[in-house]
């Protein structure tokens, strides 16, 4: 029962923030001027400055290319530094430079905001490496991702779609550094610690020694939770007592991973002018949010049922591979929002999650619509809402419009080939894996089927958790991940641009009685009917041979 | 041109069933992705038939035979459906060949009459058509006046006249000159004449897929390749966990995931929805032409004929100088009786109305005085020699102060009245005296308002143009309840508000027949002529309407509405049908290997093969049995977007998700006799 208003406490806290925040950053992001531009202008100003940055208008085509080209620049600059970071300062623990497709894998992980980790954080990367490569990443990353979607609501809007730097640079001036800064202080009062000092030896009773990794963590925490990137500077992520040391820590952790892709909605509410069609996709997300969250604790807190039918005292839900100090409702609400929110880190083990606990994180990450990651989970959302506007659209007898925008031959066929992707970066890997690399694989049966689906899932949906138990830091996974998190990545953005490009050129229709709205609860369910008969239909069939086998099959 | 030919009549079945089989040539069936991929799911288990050991397979050979029959049933049915769109128009461009017989034309060569072929005619020529002739081409009168029998194009028995200058000169070719003589000037070349551009449209040859119907198609390639991508895949997921999946089997899932019932009938409903305009007596230059007609935001109608009967008609007997109502209303029948226009007959009609009597044997003997231009009245002279007029009031003045009669005081106030309320007068006078004024309105159609009525509900905007003062405009306006009005309007005013609307992003929609009409009918997102107006009028217009109704635009509107909910249906019924699909199919893959999946068996299907072919079969008859809604289309009802929407998802959505259950599980009760 405590477990229940511990969660539902922490659920209305998220709705609580999840306005105020949009409507701050549809603020930030506003070109026009605004009170904002004195506290953060001289900042930025001087980044412009420096950066030699011109504050016009781009179109979409080179808003995309800007994105894409300065990010793979970004990935070419850290993975060099992982290569190289034997021979760097701040490298107390002499840790070695990373081999080739590990930090291939690694840099594009970042900077994808996946953070899908091959590597142990204590043992695989220098402090420099963390702080300079991985921490960069996690600011960029998530910024690349909110001026992109941003970029994509001015469209809609019939703006034009504004300035990648600029858009990148508030997002880390006005957004990201602010919250992220708050947050680490809190983190380090809650006992993170924040040090560059080398791991602490330590004597055992019995005269042994324990070396204990630590490091510039608290910084590394706040925004690994902020920015949906997830990447534990700990191997084993926030279940280590120094990432998550108590139940603030968690409750915070929790809180900021939704908290910018909760905003979101209420953002474009505002950019569009009309605050409704936002509210609706977010009760729409929200509630596809709940009803994932519902059956996962269920399946938690039934346990096993093998080991229940064994009679094995089990009153506590399922607790293999859970921290006994947040139990089975934190581990499963944690384990619901970092892969809602396409964060990826985890204060439990999903490889040892219950079947169907399992199957709701991956299908989180299938699905990517109950909020998605920040910013590239809300495209994601917009895409859908715009399949579902066209299918309504058909069947009231108009050509579909959205936001007075006539949806026609030119965005559907980029929306089409976009719909493609996810299943395409997911099954057609996953297929390959399973038939030409089952050893990596340390469970037989449906379970390792479900172990390379994850990794793959996580990859395409740019989440980063994994079903451990995987033999990942091979030549194999670094690269087909490496693939897959690219262009699961940038593809859609770049899809997704060109349609508001499309979009933001053609001629606003006006609304009329005949028009279908987009701003009620009836667009509720057709949105929501997009996104299950879509993502149910694509995946339905590797769920039933992963998980739902799995649980069928549990006997003592 | 009313089609007779129904539906199911047996040529055009037996053309299809024919066509269905034609169309399996996969040059064809290429067009048509969906289908070609059932085409090689088909051919790949045909081969599994003879060989059914091939790719490690288990599947006794009557199984993977049983696969390949109903794949191949699925694509006739599709082609069917095709094919029975097709040949409803080709049966109707057939009816109009036959008017395109070789007509012998009378050239007119420097005074002299040739006799050429028609075929040899070519822009500009000048022919002579006398009584009894067929016009031997598209052109225009330049001479004479003639009536002419449309009925091979319009389906309209009256003849029509046909005169040089004004809006009634254009003629078809292939329509008959039944009586006089004019002379034309041919206004095409062979082979683009007004029939043969009519004959291909119906043929379907010119068919072009719409913006609309290529972003669905766009949908629904890109779920074809989702499958394939999850069904391709999947043996090899099995193959990790040891399970074998027959080839048969895959290509099974992947034809009832796949939208073929949408697939087979997309083109169907297109043609179809072409047909329905055409049926409706509406050529439709294109199908672009009649989506967008389902877009309009706004119409604009011309006041006279399409809103008003336009012919004035008595609806009132306004009393001068003292005279009694009866009186004028007694005086204005007489000089009535014999008058055949429709203001003559509308004031015996207004009479009846009234309940009021008159003396009918007072005319007898009497002699009938016509209506002349110069005049501007008609009437009676009764045999006792006194003199009944009706007309003009200042025509009807002159008359009787000729006479030295009296003018009534109040004629003009009486007169002022009936004009400022929108009416025409017309003074009743019996030799000296004047007795009234009869109120001429123009009467608005029954059921107009109601019309614009559902427009409004619908969105859309009803914009009336009339020559008529502010005053008169407004007066109609508000009885017929459009939204707006243009008083004395121009022809440019006509592109001015066109201009306007679609600059606030609107969609506009008029009809028109004169040549005064054609910039806005070109400027005008849908432009419907009239076939009675000007050749310019048609040749800018998109849509040429054969009856002459200008109040069909709003059928038009309904058509293409209907045309667009058609392929949302359908679409939403063939993807919601999945669910029931993979419940029948996956247990029924898994099953032998894993036990337990039979939890996921929901319909209790008998055994795995039947159950697969269940799925499949229904796959297949689903086609067939919405052939009828395809061609008909959805119904529609001109409410709300919003109710539209719950209707069709529940109807289409939710039924598409229930009716396969029901429909497998009894296919299966009887598949599973046997297997």
């Amino acid at each position: 029962m405590a477990g229940m208003i511990a969660i539902v406490v922490t659920l209305l806290l998220v709705l609580l923030l999840a306005r105020p925040t949009g409507l701050y950053m549809a603020k930030a992001y506003d070109y026009n001027p605004s009170g904002l531009d004195r506290v953060y202008g001289p900042l930025e100003k001087l980044i412009y400055a420096i950066g030699g940055i011109h504050q016009e208008n781009q179109t979409w085509k080179r808003y995309a290319a800007t994105l894409v080209i300065s990010n793979s620049v970004m990935i070419l600059l850290v993975y060099l530094v992982f290569r190289t970071q034997a021979y760097l300062p701040l490298n107390p623990a002499g840790i070695a430079n990373m081999d080739p497709s590990l930090a291939f894998n690694t840099a594009i992980s970042f900077m994808t905001n996946t953070n899908l980790q091959h590597y142990s954080g204590e043992s695989g990367l220098s402090y420099l490496s963390q702080m300079i490569a991985i921490v960069f990443m996690m600011f960029t990353a998530p910024a690349t991702a909110l001026a992109a979607v941003f970029a994509f609501m001015r469209g809609l809007a019939g703006k034009p779609l504004g300035n990648f730097f600029v858009d990148m640079t508030r997002a880390i001036t006005r957004v990201l550094l602010p919250i992220a800064f708050v947050t680490a202080l809190i983190f380090i009062a809650q006992g993170v610690p924040q040090t560059l000092e080398p791991a602490a030896v330590a004597q055992t009773i019995q005269g042994g020694e324990q070396t204990i990794a630590r490091g510039p963590m608290g910084s590394f925490l706040s925004i690994k939770e902020l920015g949906n990137n997830g990447g534990g500077f700990m191997g084993v992520n926030s279940a280590h007592p120094f990432e998550n040391p108590n139940a603030i820590s968690n409750l915070i952790q929790i809180l900021l991973m939704m908290l910018l892709t909760t905003s979101l909605p209420f953002a474009y509410g505002k950019m569009v002018g009309n605050a409704k069609q936002g509210r609706v996709l977010f009760v729409s997300m929200a509630m596809l949010f709940i009803v994932l969250l519902g059956v996962s604790l269920t399946a938690e807190n039934a346990g096993n049922p093998a080991l229940n039918a064994m009679g094995i005292q089990h009153e506590q839900g399922s607790m293999e591979g859970k921290e006994v100090r947040f139990g089975v409702a934190q581990s499963s609400l944690y384990s619901v929002v970092t892969t809602a929110s396409e964060t990826g880190a985890v204060n439990a083990m999903h490889d040892t999650l219950t079947p169907i606990g399992g199957m709701i994180t991956i299908a989180n990450m299938m699905l990517n619509t109950a909020f998605g990651g920040v910013g590239a989970g809300f495209m994601n959302v917009l895409m859908y809402a715009i399949i579902g506007v066209f299918l309504s659209g058909l069947m009231v007898g108009r050509t579909p419009e959205f936001l007075g925008k006539k949806i026609e031959g030119k965005e559907m066929k980029l929306i089409a080939v976009t719909m493609l992707v996810s299943p395409f970066l997911i099954l057609v890997p996953t297929a390959i894996a399973l038939f030409s690399y089952p050893d990596t694989l340390s469970n037989p049966g449906f379970h390792g089927l479900t172990q390379a689906m994850y990794e793959f899932t996580s990859s395409a949906a740019n989440n980063g958790s994994g079903f451990e138990g995987l033999g990942d830091n091979t030549l194999f996974w670094n690269i087909t991940t490496g693939i897959v998190m690219f262009l699961g990545r940038y593809f859609s953005i770049v899809a997704l641009l060109a349609v508001a490009g499309s979009l933001a050129a053609k001629k606003t229709v006006p609304e009329t009685t005949g028009t279908f709205r987009t701003d009620t609860g009836l667009f509720a369910i057709v949105f929501l009917a997009a996104v299950l008969i879509v993502g149910a239909l694509t995946f339905f069939p590797s769920l039933v041979l992963g998980p739902i086998a799995e649980q069928l099959t549990l006997k003592p | 041109m009313q089609t007779k030919t129904s539906m199911l009549s047996g040529p055009i079945i037996r053309n299809a069933v024919k066509e269905a089989f034609m169309k399996l040539d996969p040059r064809v069936m290429f067009r048509n992705p969906i289908l070609f991929v059932v085409e090689i799911g088909f051919i790949i288990t045909l081969f599994l038939c003879f060989f059914p050991g091939a790719f490690q397979g288990s599947t006794p050979a009557w199984f993977n035979i049983v696969v390949a029959a109903i794949l191949l049933v699925t694509l006739l049915f599709a082609n069917f459906a095709e094919a029975l769109a097709e040949g409803r128009g080709k049966a109707q461009a057939d009816s109009l060949k036959q008017t395109k017989k070789d007509i012998v034309a009378n050239k007119w060569v420097g005074g002299e009459i040739k006799q050429v072929a028609s075929t040899d005619l070519r822009k500009g020529d000048i022919v002579v058509i006398s009584q009894g002739e067929m016009i031997p081409g598209d052109g225009e009168v330049i001479e004479g006046l003639a009536s002419v029998d449309e009925s091979a194009i319009t389906g309209e028995s009256a003849p029509v006249i046909k005169e040089a200058g004004g809006d009634f000169s254009s003629v078809t070719g292939g329509t008959r000159v039944i009586s006089d003589q004019i002379k034309v000037r041919i206004t095409s070349d062979p082979g683009e004449s007004f029939l043969d551009r009519m004959i291909s449209l119906v043929e379907g040859a010119k068919r072009q897929k719409t913006p609309n119907e290529i972003a669905l198609n766009t949908v629904l390639i890109s779920l074809t390749l989702i499958f394939l991508i999850v069904v391709v895949t999947l043996p090899f997921f099995g193959d990790y966990l040891n399970i074998e999946i027959d080839v048969p089997v895959l290509i099974a899932l992947l034809v009832c995931l796949i939208p073929t019932t949408i697939g087979g009938l997309l083109s169907a409903i297109g043609i179809a929805g072409m047909d329905r305009v055409t049926r409706f007596n509406v050529i439709a230059m294109s199908g672009k032409a009649v989506e967008a007609a389902g877009d309009i935001n706004t119409i604009i109608l011309d006041k006279t004929g399409t809103i008003t009967y336009g012919n004035r008609m008595a609806s009132e007997f306004i009393p001068v100088g003292g005279a009694k109502q009866i009186e004028v209303g007694e005086w204005a029948a007489i000089s009535s009786m014999k008058d055949e226009t429709p203001e003559g007959r509308s004031v015996l009609d207004l009479m009846k109305k009234l309940e009021l009597g008159y003396n009918e044997s007072s005319a007898s003997g009497g002699e009938f005085i016509e209506f002349k231009a110069e005049t501007r009245m008609s009437g009676i002279d009764l045999s006792d020699g006194r003199k009944v007029r009706k007309g003009a009031v200042d025509a009807i003045k002159r008359w009787v102060a000729a006479q030295n009669g009296i003018m009534p005081t109040d004629l003009d106030v009486a007169a002022d009245k009936v004009a400022s309320a929108g009416g025409t007068p017309l003074a009743v006078a019996v030799d000296n005296r004047i007795y009234g004024v009869i109120y001429l309105k123009d009467t608005v159609k029954p059921g107009m308002r109601e019309r614009f009525d559902q427009m409004r509900q619908m969105g859309i905007k009803t914009v009336m143009c009339t020559g008529d003062n502010p005053l008169t405009a407004a007066t109609i306006a508000r009885e017929a309840g459009v939204d707006d009005f243009i008083a004395e309007s121009k022809p440019e005013d006509k592109i001015a508000v066109i201009r306007r609307e679609q600059a606030e992003g609107k969609l506009v929609a008029m009809t028109g027949d004169g040549t005064n009409d054609a910039p806005a009918l070109a400027q005008a997102d849908v432009g419907i002529a009239m076939n009675s107006g000007t050749v310019a009028a048609k040749e800018a217009a998109n849509m040429v309407d054969l009856d002459s109704d200008p109040s069909k635009i709003i059928e038009v509107v309904a058509i293409g509405k209907q045309l667009l909910m058609t392929r949302g249906a359908l679409t939403t019924f063939s993807i919601s049908n999945d669910i029931a699909k993979y419940f029948a199919i996956l247990p029924a893959m898994f099953m032998l290997a894993i036990p337990e999946m039979n939890t996921l068996n929901v319909m209790q299907l008998g055994s795995p093969m039947s159950a697969i072919l269940s799925a499949l079969i229904f796959n297949a008859i689903i086609i067939p049995l919405l052939i009828p809604l395809a061609m008909k289309g959805v119904a529609y009802k001109a409410v709300s977007s919003a109710q539209l929407l719950k209707r069709n998802l529940f109807i289409y959505g939710l039924g598409g998700v229930i009716v396969p259950f029901a429909g497998i599980k009894l296919i299966d009760l009887v598949i599973h006799l046997w297997v």
